[in-house]
Order: structure tokens, then C-alpha cells, then sequence
């Protein structure tokens, strides 16, 4: 055995692309965070999608409880994770079903063929058994007997049947860990620490990982192992994966302590947010506060309240909602609070898909709510650029006094990628005044502003000689008290769009990728960024006139987006919605934008988005030629 | 508006916005008597905030020298929640009506109340809606002929003690627009208490709903109709107190003759007697003013800081470290 350890082959490859799926019990999700960890501590760029449905345990077997993770790595520089799968782990006739459509023609089905008698494959609606139709010809199929094979190596184990069939995932973890070349001690370590309580548990896993580990060696069904190298272009640094939620999280704590307020966080569970709510509930130890509310509109309505009395509120939820918050968000900016409203989008309206990924509230957040009610909007890119995009939305908040909306959503929420982790102390401070106490002979005047970004100042309650009163009716400049005044309400609804206006002084500008001065623009904004940054950079670097801008602010739009617009002959918007952004930039830049939209709760592949461009492309030059 | 010196009295409460309310409102003598106790209370203008919803009674805080937010309709108890959680030592008041605590915020309250938030909640109840002009409230009696109910309404009132006992708050009692002595005793009795106190205050509008509460507030029919809640002491009422009110084996109120009288106790662990006097029929028994309930139980927002600490000395963690999380690599130079 020894020997054929030593005579395996390995090929060296640029980048694999694996995806598992089976049930939704099946431990999918679990099996591609241990590879996804793995990867990472391997030195890989990588790029995570897990794909799962709504409901916790669908029935088992059928097509909606069909859970997938997909893993890209690669030793260069990636932003999406992939398109086709090389390799494919079918768990059952569903998972096949479903997801063997994407792999790549020649790549590698894995399939676990113990579920497949005829009330299998009825339950996953094929009328014959793939696995002797032919229909699987074309791609490298390995038929594996997953369930025996994994009661087999744990036959000395006093594990119940049960329980040692629900090693099967973790046996195939062990296949794959040896197929592609990944250090089974990460894994080994996680199970220990994860079954701690059940060491019995803990063990069978471990052995079931090694005996896959080791099958897939010895078995001859691979002809050669992959192995990935190192990923060396990126910048050095310290790194770490995190999921998108995870670093958003990050950041506000960052930004939080960066302010030196404490961060209270109103909340009410909704998919895909509530893990924003899970994770800063860990940061007690960090004095962040959470609060689960009993609702939406209670969620926003102590963010407000916290904000009020000197902390820094921030409330988490997707389109649903965002949609209840709208009023109290209007009370924010009427009020001219800092607050952080953070929507990770998922699949609308109404309750649409809440585990599928959209972008398609991008013109609830821009308008939705009554009377003139500007609200900044910052947009998270990729996972790890949820860190900084979390950072900026407090950093702008604290700054202008405005409530300020973060839009993230379900594909990068939950998606994970490499993150050079930035110290503390390279971090901005992010300076805070309150109103110093004052000696009770002059009335205190809450809508004093700052001449530059126009905030008004920020007294706690409790302070002595700042007793004042806000509230949602329209109020003077300076002193705040209730007026019906004509020329105020003008004066004042100028003053609150100028505010947000300003901002754009304050927010990095626009940058170009792929080509420099593109005929072709790509503009997007939010998690479309990865296949959009992949898509120009592969266009531009075959020749094509191609490049993109990725938006981190949608609301203001920076300073020199238009110069960059004008200075393009066609701007392509790719988005996952109708084509909001693009209505956005007509109206503001009568510019000709052109939407690229999709909305299948998926999001873009880089190939789609490529002949989105080359197609730009191709019309143009006809146009130019023709002239 | 001086904040050292000499004691405060309850002009220091005043702020220098005129009253909008109706001549005659009794939201008038509501102010006054909040005034008046947060004056006797020595209260400091800058330690109180007042946070209310939306209707006539919520535009209370614009004429008090403290804090004040005028918030959402419905919403105070929210906002005020994340203002006590920002600000534990922070005096926080909470002004609504029946209709901004009951109907459109129905929900909050109840919650609040389960939390048991360190709030003092006034609930001004004129059993209408007055600032959109007279329709029907969730306290309204069935069958009242609003603007909306030209046929009279169909809808059971809320009775806001019931709701607030169901809810289990830890305080809950009622007074009388026009009681000023009880009503500046009974919001003293709110500011001792620790979590949620809740002040159902009988309030007459007297455009849309005038005379309410008049076949029992009335000086010649008061003593005869409105009995007091004093703990440890019996049920009585009359003008010299020579009836009494006891319950049958039902928990059913009862007129019952002075010696037979139950005796109050509001620091009942179980809520059913003050549950049964809050539904006590309004035309056939006397009405309960007083102290329904005041019982102890840990404020949520220092069980809430409890944790942070808790927590921080279990843990000490620099943001360098939490930014780094537990697996790392490194990409050399």
C-alpha cells in the first residue's frame, strides 16, 4: 500500500472547480466549508457558492430538497466561483438531475449510486435510470456505492447504522481531499472540536474521511490526483477566508470601535440576514449590543432609539424587510440620525425566493418611502469587500448624520473568498463630536449645522443645558422647533438632499478595469462585481476595447463616474433585476445605458456576461463600419 | 430652564413652546400634574427623556423642558427601548394614547411590557381617535357612532390594564385626568419602579368624545362610583367608605358589605385578581383606580448589560485578534 502511495500522479492544473449536492440533510453545506477551509489555509484563491433551498428539510430524495455548495481555487487571481463544475458530487438521482446539466462536458461525475431503485429515481422524476441511458456519456462517471462503502470502513465502530451512514458525506470529503490534493488534518481537526461531546461521533467521521482518503488511492477509478499550486500573485499580507455576512460584520465592529461608540444592533430574523444577527451576538465581549426585536419596524425603531441616546444603531433584514422600515428610515432622515440599515437582497417580491440571490431592491432603497427622503446607499462588492463596504456606510452615517443603507446580497452574503486582513491600526479613526454640556443660559439649537457636510450636532440626552426635542414633523433650520413655514419646508428638503449630495466628496472615486479608456463599459454594482471584474479583465486582455466599473456608492454616485460614462461609446449595465441601476443612470446622466438583466435567483456566469460585451462590441464596430 | 441651585418646581418642566392642544383637553391637567411630580420627584430636566407615538396626547414632549422625541405612530415603545439600551440611567418616558399604544402599536407594547424595559409609559385614553377627527378606538365601547361607525361599531374594546396583566408587566395601574392628586401620586409610584410601569390615564376629549368618563368622575357621583386601590388595605368606596368590593368564587367582582370587603394586595405574584378588576363591568361596579400590580423582576436592559460584562471577562479579545479570526495564512513578500 505504501508503494502505490508513493506512484501517485499529479497533475498540475491552474484551477478546479468542484461542486457537492445531494439532500439538504445530506451535509453538503458542511462538506464544502471544510474543503473551502482547507483550500484556504492551502494558500489558494478561492471562491465559494452555496446554493440550498428555503426549506430546512424538504422531503428527501425530491427536486426542491436539492442543497449544493460549489468550490473554485485556483493559484491565480479569480472573482467568481466558476461557471461549469470540473468535477461534480451527485449524492442522489436529484442532486444528478439537477445539477449534472452544468458540468463541464469530459468533467468528473462522482455519483453515489445507492439510491437508485425505481422509487429513487421516481422521486427525482427520471423516467430511466441515468446511470444506464446513455444520457451520462461524455463525461468521466465514477459510480461509487457510497453508503456500503462507508459502512464497510466503519464496520468496527459500535455506531448504529444511522448514525454511520451519516458519514457518507464526510467519506466523500475524504475521495475528494485526496483527489485534489487537500491536507486532511484541518478537517480532522474541525471534527474533533465539532463532535467534542460525542468522541465516538467524532472518530467514525475522522476514520470515514481517512477510508475515503484512502480508497480513492488505492481504488485505480482516478487516473491521476490534481494539485493546485499555491496562489502567489496576491498581495502579501496576512489572509483569512470569510464569508460575505462574516466580514460584514467586521466591519462595523471595526468601524464601531474605530468611532469608539458602542453598536447596538436592532434586529428580527430574516434568510439571508439572520447570520448578521447570529455573529455580532458573539461580540458581546466586544460590547457590541444585539437585540432581536419583535419585529421588523421594533428592529429599526431601537437602532433609532440607540442612535438617539449617543451609540451607533445599525438594524440588519432583506427586501421584506426593508420594505417595513421604510417609515421609521424617513423618521432617521428627518431627524438627521446616524443609522446603518443593512438589506441583503434576496430573490422578490413578496416572499420570492428568500435563498436565492437577487439585486433587485436597488430602487426600493433609492425611493421607497414617502415625501423627499434621500438616503445614501453603499453597496457591498464581493465577501471580503463587505468589510470596508460596512465600514464606510458607519464611517458616512457618523459623518453626515443620515441614515445610511447597505445593500448586500444572498450570493455574496453567503459566499466566501480570501481577505487580506488589514490591521487595526491601519484602519481610519472615525471622529465623533456630541455637544458639550452647556450652563442653561442659551437654548440649545439641534439643527446647528456643520458648513461643510451640512450634519447638524449630536447631544445625548443627559447631557446638561442640551435639552431639546425632535421628532418627524417638518422643523426650522437651527432652533428645530415644529414649523409649517413655506420657504423652511423648501429650504429644508433642499438642505436634506444637499446633504446626501455631499457626500460625494467624501467617497472614493470610480475606477476603470480591463481597459483603460474602454469603447465598451461595463457598470455594475454590488455581488455582480465578480463576473463583471472576470468578464473585463478576460475581454480586455484578449484585445477588446472592454473595461468595468464596480460601484461601491450607488447614492451618491461618485464624482467622476460621468466623465467616465461620457467618455465611453457603450455603457452596458448588467444586473441582477430589471435594469434599475441603468434607469438610474439615464435620469441622472441622459446617458444611453444599456440594462443586461437577469433574474433566476442565480447569479451571472462570467461567460454570459462576456458575450453581453463581445455582443456590445460586435454592434458597435457594424455601427462604426456602417457610417 | 436653570439646571443648579435652587429646587425646580414645575415651571423648570415648562418648555417655551405654546400648548396646541383644545381649551379644555384633558391632556391640560396631564401635563400639569407630570410637571408637578417631576418637580416633588427633583428630577433634573437634562436626566428625563420623553419619547412618544403619534396623536394629540404625543405631542407632549414638545411642551416639556427635558429630552423628547415625537416619533412614529405606534412606535415609541421601540425607540424608547434603544434609547434605555443606549443609556440605562436615562430617565425614559414614554406618552401614547389608546390608539397609538393599542391599535397601530399594539404589538410593541405588549412586548415592552414582556421585556419589562425599564420605561414608565403614561396611556393617555380618551377611547377615541382625536387627532384624525373622531373616529372609533380600540377602547371605544361597542356600538359607539363615529364617522366610521355611522351604525355604531362592532368591534369588543381592549381594556389596556387586561392587555398589560396578559402581557405580565410588573407595573401597571390606573388614574384620572382629573384626579390631580392621584395622578401626581400614582406617576411618583411609576418613577419608583423598576422595569415597565404602565399609567392608564382616564382622559376626556372633549370634542370628540366628551363626558366619557363622566358617570363616574363627576364630583357628586365619584365616591360612589370609583373605588381605590391601596395595598393591604380593603376594597372600600362610598362617600364614607361604608361599601365594599369583594370577589365570588368566580373571581367575579361583587358589591359586598364593608366588613366583607377583599383586602388589595398588588404585589400578587398571580395576576388573576387585578385581571378580574380590569374587566369589572363599568356601569354595575365602581371603577378601580390605583395600583393593579407592581411586582419585581429585573429590568431587560441590565440583564442585557449584565451579559456584555459577563462576557467581557470571559473573554478579552483586541480588534486586531477578532479581525484575524483563528485560521490564518500568510503570502510573503
Amino acid at each position: 500500500m505504501t508503494e502505490t502511495r508513493t506512484q501517485t500522479q499529479f497533475e498540475e492544473v491552474d484551477q478546479i472547480v468542484v461542486r457537492f449536492a445531494g439532500d439538504s440533510g445530506d451535509g453538503m453545506q458542511l462538506t464544502g466549508d471544510q474543503l473551502t477551509r482547507t483550500t484556504a489555509l492551502m494558500g489558494n484563491d478561492l471562491a465559494t457558492f452555496p446554493d440550498f433551498p428555503a426549506e430546512i428539510r424538504a422531503p428527501a430524495g425530491t427536486l426542491p430538497g436539492v442543497s449544493a455548495f460549489q468550490l473554485r481555487f485556483s493559484n491565480f487571481d479569480i472573482h467568481t466561483p466558476g461557471d461549469a463544475p470540473d468535477v461534480l458530487v451527485a449524492m442522489n438521482p436529484a442532486a444528478l438531475k439537477v445539477h449534472v446539466s452544468s458540468l463541464r462536458r469530459d468533467g468528473t461525475l462522482i455519483v453515489d449510486t445507492t439510491s437508485f431503485g425505481p422509487v429513487d429515481l421516481k422521486k427525482a422524476k427520471y423516467d430511466k435510470n441515468p446511470l444506464e441511458d446513455g444520457s451520462l456519456d461524455g463525461y468521466r462517471v465514477i459510480k461509487l456505492e457510497l453508503q456500503r462503502l462507508t459502512r464497510e470502513a466503519l464496520a468496527s465502530t459500535t455506531l448504529d447504522t444511522r448514525s454511520k451512514d451519516r458519514c457518507k458525506n464526510i467519506y466523500a470529503l475524504g475521495i475528494v481531499s485526496w483527489l485534489f490534493h487537500r491536507d486532511l488534518k484541518p478537517t480532522i481537526q474541525f471534527l474533533r472540536g465539532k463532535f467534542a461531546s460525542k468522541p465516538e461521533i467524532a472518530e467514525a467521521n475522522v476514520k470515514a474521511l481517512e477510508a475515503g482518503h484512502l480508497f480513492a488511492e488505492v481504488s485505480g477509478l482516478f487516473q491521476a490526483a490534481y494539485r493546485v499550486a499555491p496562489a502567489t500573485f496576491m498581495k502579501p499580507g496576512t489572509y483569512r477566508n470569510v464569508m460575505g455576512n462574516q466580514a460584514l460584520c467586521l466591519g462595523l465592529v471595526a468601524a464601531a470601535k474605530k468611532s469608539g461608540l458602542r453598536l447596538v444592533l436592532g434586529s428580527y430574523p430574516i434568510t439571508p440576514a439572520s447570520d448578521i444577527l447570529h455573529q455580532l451576538a458573539t461580540y458581546k465581549h466586544h460590547g457590541i449590543l444585539t437585540f432581536q426585536a419583535e419585529d421588523e419596524i421594533a428592529a429599526i425603531g431601537a437602532a433609532i432609539g440607540a442612535s438617539y441616546g449617543g451609540l451607533l444603531g445599525v438594524t440588519s433584514t432583506s427586501g421584506p424587510g426593508l420594505a417595513l422600515k421604510s417609515e421609521a428610515i424617513g423618521l432617521a432622515v428627518m431627524t438627521e440620525l446616524p443609522l446603518v440599515v443593512i438589506d441583503v437582497q434576496r430573490a422578490g417580491p413578496s416572499t420570492g425566493m428568500p435563498t436565492k440571490t437577487e439585486q433587485a431592491d436597488l430602487l426600493q432603497a433609492m425611493f421607497g418611502r414617502n415625501g423627499e427622503c434621500p438616503v445614501p446607499i453603499v453597496v457591498a462588492r464581493t465577501p471580503a469587500d463587505s468589510f470596508g463596504a460596512a465600514f464606510d456606510a458607519v464611517r458616512i452615517a457618523l459623518r453626515y448624520m443620515t441614515p445610511v443603507i447597505l445593500l448586500s446580497d444572498g450570493y455574496i452574503a453567503n459566499g466566501s473568498e480570501p481577505w487580506c486582513v488589514p490591521t487595526a491600526s491601519s484602519l481610519p479613526e472615525i471622529a465623533v463630536k456630541f455637544a458639550a454640556a452647556g450652563d442653561g443660559t442659551a437654548r440649545f439649537r439641534p439643527y446647528e449645522r456643520d458648513p461643510v457636510t451640512l450634519a447638524r450636532v449630536w447631544a445625548r440626552p443627559g447631557t446638561p443645558g442640551c435639552t431639546h426635542r425632535i421628532g418627524g414633523i417638518e422643523k426650522e433650520d437651527g432652533s428645530g422647533n415644529i414649523s409649517y413655514d413655506a420657504q423652511n419646508h423648501q429650504h429644508m428638503v433642499d438642505l436634506r438632499a444637499e446633504k446626501v449630495a455631499r457626500i460625494a466628496n467624501d467617497i472614493a472615486d470610480a475606477e476603470v478595469i480591463g481597459h483603460p479608456s474602454p469603447d465598451v463599459l461595463f457598470l455594475c454594482w454590488g455581488g455582480t462585481t465578480g463576473a463583471i471584474t472576470a468578464a473585463a479583465l478576460r475581454l480586455s486582455k484578449a484585445g477588446h476595447s472592454i473595461g468595468a466599473v464596480c460601484l461601491r456608492w450607488v447614492n451618491p454616485f461618485p464624482k467622476n463616474l460621468e466623465a467616465i460614462l461620457r467618455a465611453s461609446k457603450r455603457v452596458i449595465v448588467p444586473e441582477l433585476n430589471l435594469g434599475q441601476l441603468a434607469m438610474l443612470i439615464r435620469s441622472r446622466f441622459l446617458v444611453d445605458a444599456q440594462p443586461f438583466t437577469k433574474v433566476q435567483g442565480q447569479p451571472f456566469t462570467s461567460h454570459e456576461v462576456e458575450e453581453a460585451g463581445l455582443a456590445a462590441l460586435a454592434a458597435l464596430r457594424g455601427q462604426e463600419v456602417s457610417r | 430652564m436653570s439646571t443648579t441651585g435652587t429646587p425646580l418646581t414645575k415651571k423648570d418642566f415648562k418648555s417655551d413652546q405654546d400648548v396646541r392642544w383644545c381649551p379644555g383637553c384633558g391632556d391640560y391637567s396631564i401635563l400639569n400634574a407630570v410637571q408637578t411630580a417631576f418637580a416633588e420627584l427633583g428630577k433634573k430636566p437634562h436626566e428625563v427623556a420623553i419619547v412618544s407615538g403619534i396623536g394629540c396626547s404625543s405631542r407632549f414632549p414638545y411642551y416639556m423642558e427635558t429630552y423628547g422625541f415625537h416619533t412614529l405612530h405606534g412606535r415609541a415603545p421601540t425607540i424608547a427601548t434603544g434609547l434605555k439600551l443606549a443609556n440605562p440611567d436615562l430617565d425614559v418616558w414614554v406618552v401614547t394614547g389608546d390608539g397609538d399604544a393599542l391599535s397601530i402599536g399594539g404589538n410593541h407594547l405588549i412586548h415592552v411590557l414582556r421585556r419589562n424595559v425599564g420605561l414608565k409609559i403614561l396611556l393617555f385614553n380618551n377611547r377615541i381617535y382625536g387627532l384624525t377627527k373622531g373616529q372609533f378606538s380600540p377602547t371605544s365601547e361597542r356600538g359607539k357612532k363615529t364617522k366610521s361607525t355611522p351604525m355604531g361599531s362592532v368591534d369588543e374594546p381592549f381594556s389596556p390594564i387586561g392587555l398589560a396583566l396578559g402581557a405580565n408587566a410588573t407595573f401597571v395601574a390606573r388614574s384620572v385626568d382629573i384626579f390631580a392628586q392621584h395622578l401626581v401620586a400614582m406617576v411618583k409610584r411609576m418613577d419608583a419602579h423598576r422595569g415597565t410601569s404602565l399609567l392608564e390615564i382616564y382622559q376626556n376629549c372633549n370634542i370628540f368624545n366628551d363626558g366619557a368618563y363622566k358617570s363616574f368622575t363627576d364630583k357628586e357621583l365619584r365616591d360612589d362610583r370609583v373605588v381605590e386601590l391601596h395595598q393591604g388595605k380593603p376594597l372600600l368606596f362610598g362617600k364614607n367608605l361604608d361599601k365594599g368590593l369583594s370577589f365570588d368564587a368566580d373571581l367575579r367582582p361583587r358589591i359586598v358589605e364593608k366588613a366583607d370587603a377583599a383586602t388589595w394586595d398588588e404585589h400578587r405574584a398571580n395576576p388573576a385578581y387585578a385581571t378580574a378588576l380590569a374587566h369589572a363591568d363599568e356601569a354595575s361596579l365602581p371603577v378601580p383606580i390605583g395600583v393593579f400590580r407592581d411586582v419585581a423582576r429585573s429590568p431587560f436592559e441590565s440583564d442585557l448589560r449584565n451579559q456584555l460584562a459577563v462576557a467581557g471577562e470571559r473573554k478579552t479579545e483586541s480588534l486586531d485578534e477578532l479581525l484575524l479570526g483563528n485560521e490564518t495564512w500568510t503570502v510573503g513578500s
